[in-house]
């Protein structure tokens, strides 16, 4: 029998989550909020309930944590329309398929006929532009800095196996230049962000140094079993009763560290800057935010299914009517917004935060919508 | 989307591994992780394992966790 790693019977044990909720609460004695910037933590603090055991005066709150919530309606409409190339095959994660762009979605796009495929690994994009020379194959290049290493290396060894019918829609986003905006929202102070485990495991914890040095906000970089939540929040609250008490400066502490260095991933950064330099990029209902995306470097141009294909620029408002943009922001919870739960469902999503499982209106109202869940 | 799941490495050839996942056996690429050998535990995320993680027992968890496992006693979580 192979033996659960990294004592999973602990990170889930209720004793131990018991003792951390109680840590907690005698560390709030005012109100504090708390961000977390990762689709797998918003997920896991509503699937566990853990905001419901959280005292009052403390706000977990869901910033801008899944990649393809963020993804720009003319980032869809791009995908969209390489879908509707003759001689073309989009592949995707199948998170994007319901995502919508201004008037269509993947998924719409393969009811009509379309050649869209759903995969988990972009290996098996390489794949089938190997098993299918005569055709085109587009990946739909989403995602955050966990990811975007996956797709490096698979633009690599096409380019070393001499591939030439391989491309990636660049869509890819950076958290910390992300957390520098959510740093500096006027109007809603913020005692501490929860890090992304999965993105630290590639950038490393240092990669947050300038956030809390320049912002005074301290930084923990948590993984994503409810204990190692909780014990996270626990040391966001220690650290900023610390700097108050004895002017301590904010710094950067990492609870996740059975997967997470203070450097990172070598191999893997290595592979992103081979292949990537860092641009800027649009965000959805944040805005444009300056060096937050990748692009390809000259010698991997010819991977850019943008410049490829020759897949138009549509600028489309963000328009909604709803109040992602500000609930990403923090400023909003998810019951806030007079669309959710009513317009804006999981099944017929308006917003950025309801189109992917990993958003905070579709995590809340999954999991919190009944039972008394207050949405604080 | 940045889900990775903990497998254990059973056999490497080139730049793909066989890895364990409870029991169920996948293809793993280890291109992001070139010093890993066979019984390493690894993060999955996307067919590639992104990172060794620690393997031993709750001890290792992290810091808050160390004075944590006390609590577990003997009769378990």
């Amino acid at each position: 029998m192979t033996r659960a790693p990294a004592g999973l019977d602990v990170l889930r044990s209720q004793k131990v989550a018991g003792a951390l909720v109680e840590r907690i609460r005698a560390l709030v004695d005012r109100p504090v909020s708390l961000m977390e910037v990762c689709g797998t933590h918003t997920v896991a603090i509503s699937r566990w309930g853990l905001r419901s055991l959280m005292p009052q005066e403390l706000r977990l709150l869901s910033g801008p944590g899944c990649p393809v919530c963020v993804t720009p309606v003319s980032g869809i409409d791009r995908a969209i329309a390489a879908a509707r190339l003759p001689g073309v095959a989009v592949v995707t994660f199948g998170d994007m398929m319901r995502v919508p762009g201004s008037s269509s979605s993947l998924e719409s796009e393969r009811a009509g006929g379309a050649d869209v495929r759903i995969v988990y690994s972009p290996l098996e994009a390489l794949a089938a532009a190997r098993a299918e020379p005569g055709r085109e194959v587009v990946l739909v290049g989403v995602g955050f800095e966990t990811t975007s290493p996956a797709i490096a290396a698979t633009v690599v060894r096409a380019e070393r196996e001499g591939v030439r019918n391989l491309s990636v829609l660049p869509l890819f986003k950076l958290v910390p230049p992300a957390l520098e905006v959510l740093a500096r929202v006027p109007g809603r102070p913020l005692d501490g962000f929860l890090c992304p485990g999965h993105v630290s495991v590639i950038i490393g914890a240092r990669a947050y140094e300038p956030v809390a040095e320049r912002f005074g906000i301290p930084c923990v970089v948590a993984g994503f079993e409810p204990v190692d939540i909780l014990a996270g929040v626990a040391m966001l609250l220690a650290q900023a009763q610390r700097a108050r008490d004895d002017s301590g400066k904010a710094e950067v502490e990492t609870q996740y560290r059975r997967a997470v260095t203070p450097e990172g991933n070598p191999a893997a950064l290595r592979l992103l800057d081979e292949v990537f330099e860092v641009c800027d990029a649009e965000w959805r209902g944040i805005g444009a935010i300056p060096r937050s995306g990748y692009a390809f470097r000259e010698r991997f141009r010819a991977f850019d299914a943008v410049a490829r294909l020759g897949l138009p620029e549509t600028r489309v408002p963000d328009e909604s009517g709803c109040v992602c943009g500000e609930i990403m922001l923090g400023l909003r919870q998810p019951p806030d917004c007079p669309l959710f739960g009513t317009r804006c469902a999981p099944r017929t999503p308006v917003g950025p935060c309801m189109v992917s499982s990993e958003g905070a209106c579709a995590a809340f109202h999954r999991y919190e919508m009944s039972g008394g869940a207050d949405g604080r | 989307m940045c889900l990775a799941i903990p497998g254990r490495i059973v056999s490497i050839e080139g730049t793909t591994a066989q890895a364990d996942f409870n029991g169920v056996t996948r293809e793993v690429d280890v291109t992001l992780v070139p010093d890993v050998t066979v019984g390493d535990y690894v993060l999955v995320h996307a067919g590639f394992a992104i990172e060794e993680i620690e393997t031993e027992d709750a001890e290792e968890i992290g810091l808050i966790l160390d004075e944590m496992t006390g609590l577990l006693g003997d009769d378990g979580p």
